[in-house]
């Protein structure tokens, strides 16, 4: 079984579609577009155990550090460049993001929203860097170090005249429910966009 | 006497002899009106002949990639370390079919061998020999094996230069090609290299013009110099402190020209080993194929337009000290295939062992290699 989140964001993607998973982790997204959508894709990721996973899961996965651009691919080679959950880990989200439009004709990002009401609780109540499952790590030791909120990602969008497509913003069990649609930034935990130019 | 050997080892094997009458017209233009190859092979092939697997060899490689010949052999084949039952290319799975290349000298034909129109060994006379000529011996060879396609063309080095080729010109008859610690041409410095170690055999008074055989000598200290270059070249800078350092051999300095640190005495013991069991006219043949080598050339200089022709999957790996091939020289591999659509695979391993560290047992490597071929594998026993 693929992740809600994974598979809610596969319903953007259509059959046959040329895809660049960015930080694909063990490639079971990869895997379930191929399957699901027939897609031809690949992931780049950094961690060798992925990368052997990737292998393991017959996804083609290169290894690549995505702050170093994405220098080695054409323009608008892919139809979709996907990046879940690593966009907080990068130097430059904002130098990605356009990167991710200039090689593919739509950019799909999944995150954490920060502005979610637990983390806000979280800080609020205690007054420190909070960890959740989501967020696991301390602040001294997070690969997490460009946190943002869904306000914040629109914000970033807006100003760099990305247009949104579509977004769905999702509880803590992955689910879209209707606080989460009407209050976004504080009710969504996980936030899911389609970006073009 | 019984010997019992590892029980991940192909054990004791055998190198055949394969004869073709049938004329090769090399790039060169010249002809080889006929040849022998010289192979081995681990495991079994299966009913479909769907599991073969080629292993294709580096500069100074040969036939014999693993197992033993008899029980005294001190070193075995020179890939032991990846194949065998349960290694990367598992023989419990894979046919594995290891040859000595054209214009080699362990018993493929080459210089050492007799021209039959004169009875005298061929020498400085054998044709030139390119990467897509061993391919095209090699199609051969699957022929006469029963082998239609191979489930994987497997190389290191220039070894992964012809997985490369064999993609190129012969997209039906290879279902994976795995390019390891190999660029899609050499630069200017890889040439130079070549170069330095090819006319410190050519200079060597007893190179003889390449005839030396009837001389009764051979270009020794040539192919020593030759091969210490070579060798300061596979290795990192790294790689060489660690296992050397500036260590003395006796304790202090002798100030002279002898052996006094270690990394003197390891070069020099490598080239005699070398001199000794290589042919000189084979040394400078292979460099010059290697000089050779650009698929792209015939395609307006276009990797990417090259590799459109391929249709196998590919895994790409390279090594991060790596200086003779190094990774950015595999990532131009990978680009193009991204570039003309093919499915790649693309891993860099860390480590500091250089550009030997294709032969070495590295688990981050055999991991990649490991998942790739049990994929290759698995895909087989579906159908």
């Amino acid at each position: 079984m693929v992740r809600p989140d994974l598979a809610l964001l596969a319903e953007w993607i259509p059959q046959g579609a040329r895809v660049l998973d960015l930080g694909c982790g063990d490639g079971s997204l990869l895997a379930y577009l191929k399957e699901a959508r027939g897609i031809q894709g690949y992931g780049l990721e950094i961690d060798p155990d992925n990368i052997a996973r990737c292998l393991d899961n017959g996804v083609n996965v290169i290894e690549q550090d995505l702050d170093q651009g994405l220098g080695n691919f054409a323009d608008q080679r892919f139809d979709y460049v996907v990046m879940t959950q690593a966009i907080q880990a990068l130097e430059r989200p904002d130098g990605l993001l356009a990167e991710m439009l200039r090689v593919g004709r739509e950019a799909i990002v999944t995150f954490p929203n920060f502005g979610y009401w637990r983390v806000r609780q979280y800080l609020l109540a205690r007054g420190r860097m909070p960890v959740s499952r989501r967020l696991p790590y301390q602040w001294y030791d997070t690969p997490n170090i460009h946190l943002c909120t869904v306000r914040d990602f629109e914000a970033l969008c807006h100003e760099h005249g990305h247009r949104i497509q579509e977004r769905k913003v999702l509880n803590h069990d992955l689910q879209q429910t209707w606080p989460s649609q009407v209050w976004p930034n504080l009710f969504g935990e996980l936030a899911l966009y389609r970006l073009s130019h | 006497m019984t010997h019992t050997f590892a029980a991940d080892s192909v054990g004791l094997v055998r190198p055949e002899q394969m004869h073709f009458d049938e004329p090769l017209e090399l790039e060169c233009r010249r002809v080889l009106p006929q040849y022998t190859l010289m192979y081995e092979t681990y495991g079994t092939l299966n009913a479909d002949a769907s599991n073969a697997v080629l292993i294709c060899h580096a500069l100074s490689g040969h036939h014999h990639a693993a197992g033993f010949h008899d029980a005294a052999e001190k070193r075995p084949g020179w890939w032991d370390s990846c194949i065998g039952p349960g290694k990367p290319i598992d023989t419990r799975r894979f046919f594995v079919v290891a040859l000595n290349n054209l214009g080699g000298c362990h018993g493929s034909t080459g210089p050492t061998s007799i021209d039959p129109d004169t009875g005298k060994p061929w020498g400085p006379d054998f044709p030139m020999v390119t990467v897509k000529d061993w391919v095209r011996s090699q199609a051969r060879l699957a022929d006469r094996l029963g082998i239609q396609k191979w489930a994987a063309v497997i190389g290191g080095s220039m070894g992964g230069m012809q997985a490369l080729q064999w993609s190129i010109d012969y997209p039906d008859r290879l279902a994976h090609a795995l390019v390891i610690a190999a660029a899609p041409k050499l630069s200017a410095q890889n040439i130079a290299f070549n170069e330095v170690a090819r006319q410190s055999i050519l200079t060597d008074p007893n190179f003889h013009g390449g005839r030396y055989t009837e001389q009764g000598t051979y270009p020794r200290q040539g192919l020593i110099l030759a091969r210490m270059v070579g060798h300061i070249t596979y290795l990192s800078d790294d790689a060489m402190r660690v296992k050397f350092g500036r260590d003395l051999q006796s304790g202090h300095f002798h100030y002279g020209f002898d052996v006094e640190f270690q990394v003197e005495s390891y070069l020099r013991h490598q080239g005699e080993r070398f001199s000794t069991a290589f042919d000189a006219n084979t040394y400078l043949l292979m460099t010059k194929a290697l000089d050779y080598f650009d698929p792209a050339r015939e395609f307006d200089n276009a990797l990417e337009q090259a590799l459109e022709r391929a249709r196998c999957g590919f895994l790409v790996v390279s090594f991060t000290s790596d200086w003779r091939f190094a990774p950015d020289r595999s990532r131009e591999i990978v680009n193009a295939l991204v570039a003309a659509g093919r499915d790649v695979s693309y891993a860099e391993v860390e480590t500091d062992k250089g550009h030997d560290a294709f032969l070495l047992k590295i688990p981050e490597y055999f991991r990649v290699l490991s998942a790739y071929l049990g994929r290759v594998a698995d895909q087989l026993e579906e159908c």
